[in-house]
């Protein structure tokens, strides 16, 4: 069964399976599966023979830098926020993308409401899993709620400071 | 003062939309209330006993005369005819309704005001020195650096849902008059021997439960890495400030629990690691951004020559009730022929901090003709007209005295620094305007204030300590006791270049033995100093607590003794 979660900022069906902690069968679970960092570290071989694509679901209370070594390589990975006014994994994300240079597929995951949303893309989410109860439309609409941003994130944002200083470079 | 361009105006009026629409789909009920909640407070909407509250943010306490027509206006169209300054120099509408919020941030936002990140678990509104630019102890003018950071912290979409409410205080002069260390992190300016210009950075302090001042983190940050160092700060905390208690979510608790040194170590290991990323080039201000944004804070055009009046004293001898204003309301400034002019809110019968209608627009005309169209809020919860010239002082005078704001009382004993307490807040465990009013009207003869000297009575109604109570000379804490309102007392607390958090000293007060228990430590003190130049805190500083707490309890202890 697919779901539909907001992907590059439109809706999309999604192709990614969570294989709990614990479910043994792991080739039934389908081609794309994300597990918990627990299970990914200890079962990695495993895992990678069984499935084309695993993606890792990692905590918010991870060091993200220490662990990045052992994930850099994964076409995804999933961050959670347990409330949506938890904001751990917004700084996750934005160390990935911004500091360790994470390409992959940036997923939020867990209480997702849509406004939360915005402040998810700007922090570099390309992935967003809404929280089952929200509009998917007004989700998709979220991400565009304020067009204008003083601070760069992990977006295409420039500064403020900086875009003023060209500005002002461009009109002498 | 900053002036906004189409990139500010553009990001307020996206914002008020943006609320507009989310106070809409809770109406609809689309949004729960505890997640509405969590969004209104991000827009400054709190809501208190009887009705919401909504707190404007007054960035680093600088006002112009538009904005105070502007609250005249709103005061009178959409709440009861006043409003109320705070603590943190911000002001507050008691009474709006709900569905009119969203209009009433599209007014404010006409006038560059908002209610952004006023309240909630994010990065508050920066408070300052209310001097800046006019000081002569100042060595550096601290509003560029706050509007920088005001930029930098502004809906920043990583720092926007922190563990907890997060403050920033900045100072560029000898005297700390914006309680610098009582906040999350102070930020003070300094120029080092070379001439270099940076910021010496404390930081885990913070009122509310445990009390506490901010640490050296850093003595040195370069100019240049003001938003850099506050991100690190910024960062930190929000990986690893606790999120499973609210009373022990504060930056200031990561510190006590990691120890200074591990604490000191984190800070500076992300700073190190943004300082060497993308992030770093991001974050790193040059010299042009500084000086294009302190472009909006040059120094009025003052006129030395013509400012001057020679026979100020003579005006003074004649006339017993300015003399006791200037002396009490009116302080030096840098410049020649100017003064700095105390606007006090703390008039008899009144609660401290509030404005009406009419005294906002008496404000905004006074501060046209008088001062350059400005206005600051301080954060004893009284406004200063900056830049007055001498000659004008006298007509000053009696228009603000016509306004019910020359009250000749600023650092006084009815200077009373009060949150609204149990009478409107839904924290409050109790009042502390009528304490405060108590306190008022036994000492409102104005000798009895002068003999008495400078001193900090505060005011808080619970332990989050709005009315910085824990920072007072003597600091008063409203407590709930089995639904009666009982009143800790604390002495020697400090918010200044000498700050210290005060002590308790003894058995809680009701609510009837407050004025009198007050009384018995002034007469204490009076008779303890040592001359009539020894403050109350000097004074409690060098005999320190027993013999103030003989006095206050005397009559127990001799009843004890009987």
């Amino acid at each position: 069964m697919t779901m539909t979660i907001l992907r590059d900022g439109e809706l999309a069906q999604d192709h990614w399976t969570v294989l709990e902690d614990g479910v043994g069968d792991i080739a039934s679970a389908g081609n794309r599966v994300i597990v918990t960092l627990t299970r990914w570290r200890a079962e990695r071989e495993a895992l990678l023979a069984a499935h084309a694509a695993v993606g890792v679901l990692v905590p918010n209370t991870a060091d993200i830098e220490a662990i990045y070594p052992g994930i850099r390589d994964r076409p995804l990975i999933a961050l959670q926020f347990p409330a949506f006014t938890d904001g751990r994994a917004l700084s996750q994300a934005v160390v990935l993308r911004k500091r360790l240079g994470f390409r992959g597929e940036l997923r939020a995951v867990g209480d997702v409401i849509r406004d939360l949303v915005f402040w998810l893309g700007r922090c570099g989410f390309d992935s967003i899993v809404p929280r089952k109860d929200q509009s998917l439309e007004g989700c998709r609409a979220a991400l565009a709620e304020l067009t204008v941003a003083y601070q760069a994130a992990a977006d295409e944002h420039a500064p403020v400071w900086i875009r003023r200083r060209t500005a002002r470079a461009a009109a002498h | 003062m900053y002036r906004y361009d189409d990139t500010d105006r553009a990001l307020l009026r996206q914002r008020v939309e943006q609320f507009r629409d989310q106070t809409r789909r809770f109406l609809a009920g689309e949004l729960t209330e505890e997640e509405y909640r969590h969004l209104r407070l991000r827009n400054g909407l709190y809501q208190q006993r009887f009705a919401p509250m909504l707190r404007i943010s007054v960035p680093y306490g600088l006002l112009e005369s538009a904005q105070l027509r502007k609250m005249a206006h709103l005061v009178r169209k959409y709440d009861k005819g006043y409003a109320h300054f705070t603590t943190r120099q911000n002001i507050q509408l008691n009474w709006p309704k709900l569905e009119q919020v969203p209009d009433i941030l599209g007014e404010l936002a006409e006038v560059q005001l908002h209610g952004i990140q006023a309240c909630g678990n994010d990065t508050r509104n920066i408070t300052s020195d209310y001097l800046a630019g006019a000081a002569a102890d100042e060595h550096i003018d601290p509003r560029p650096y706050c509007e920088l950071l005001r930029q930098f912290i502004t809906l920043h979409p990583e720092f926007y849902w922190l563990p907890r409410k997060f403050k920033f205080g900045f100072t560029g002069a000898a005297v700390d008059r914006a309680a610098t260390r009582t906040n999350d992190v102070a930020v003070h300016l300094v120029r080092r021997k070379d001439g270099a210009v940076g910021y010496r950075f404390f930081v885990g302090g913070g009122l509310g439960r445990q009390p506490m001042l901010g640490q050296e983190m850093n003595a040195f940050v370069p100019e240049s890495d003001l938003l850099r160092y506050s991100c690190a700060i910024l960062r930190t905390f929000n990986r690893f400030g606790r999120r499973d208690n609210i009373h022990k979510a504060r930056i200031k608790i990561v510190l006590r629990e990691w120890g200074y040194e591990r604490f000191r170590a984190a800070i500076e290991e992300e700073y190190a690691r943004i300082k060497w990323s993308v992030e770093g080039e991001e974050l790193l201000l040059l010299p042009e951004d500084i000086e294009r944004v302190r472009a909006h804070f040059t120094a009025p055009p003052y006129r030395p020559a013509s400012a001057t009046r020679a026979d100020l004293a003579g005006l003074a001898a004649r006339d017993a009730g300015f003399a006791a204003w200037i002396k009490r309301n009116v302080r030096a400034h840098k410049m020649p022929g100017y003064r700095v002019v105390f606007v006090s809110l703390k008039a008899p019968d009144r609660v401290p901090g509030d404005c009406t209608a009419e005294q906002f627009e008496a404000l905004a005309e006074l501060c046209d003709a008088y001062s350059f169209g400005e206005l600051r809020s301080t954060y004893d919860q009284n406004l200063v007209l900056a830049d007055v010239a001498e000659r004008d002082l006298h007509e000053l005078w009696r228009k603000l005295d016509a306004a019910g704001l020359a009250t000749p009382n600023i650092g006084l004993v009815t200077d009373i620094v009060c949150c609204p307490g149990l009478d409107l807040c839904g924290l409050a465990n109790a009042g502390s305007v009528g304490p405060a009013q108590d306190i008022y009207r036994r000492f409102d003869a104005l000798e009895s204030q002068y003999e008495i000297g400078p001193i900090r009575i505060t005011i808080s109604g619970c332990m989050n300590g709005c009315g910085h109570h824990s920072v007072g000379h003597i600091g008063i804490l409203g407590v709930d006791k089995h639904g009666e309102e009982w009143y800790q007392v604390t002495l020697g607390g400090s918010a200044g270049n000498d700050a210290a958090i005060g002590e308790r000293i003894g058995r809680a007060l009701a609510r009837d033995e407050i004025a009198d228990g007050v009384e018995r430590l002034i007469r204490g003190y009076l008779e303890l100093r040592c001359d009539e130049d020894e403050t109350f805190i000097e004074c409690y500083r060098r005999v320190g607590m027993a013999p103030f707490k003989t006095r206050l309890y005397e009559s127990e202890s001799e009843a004890a003794a009987a």
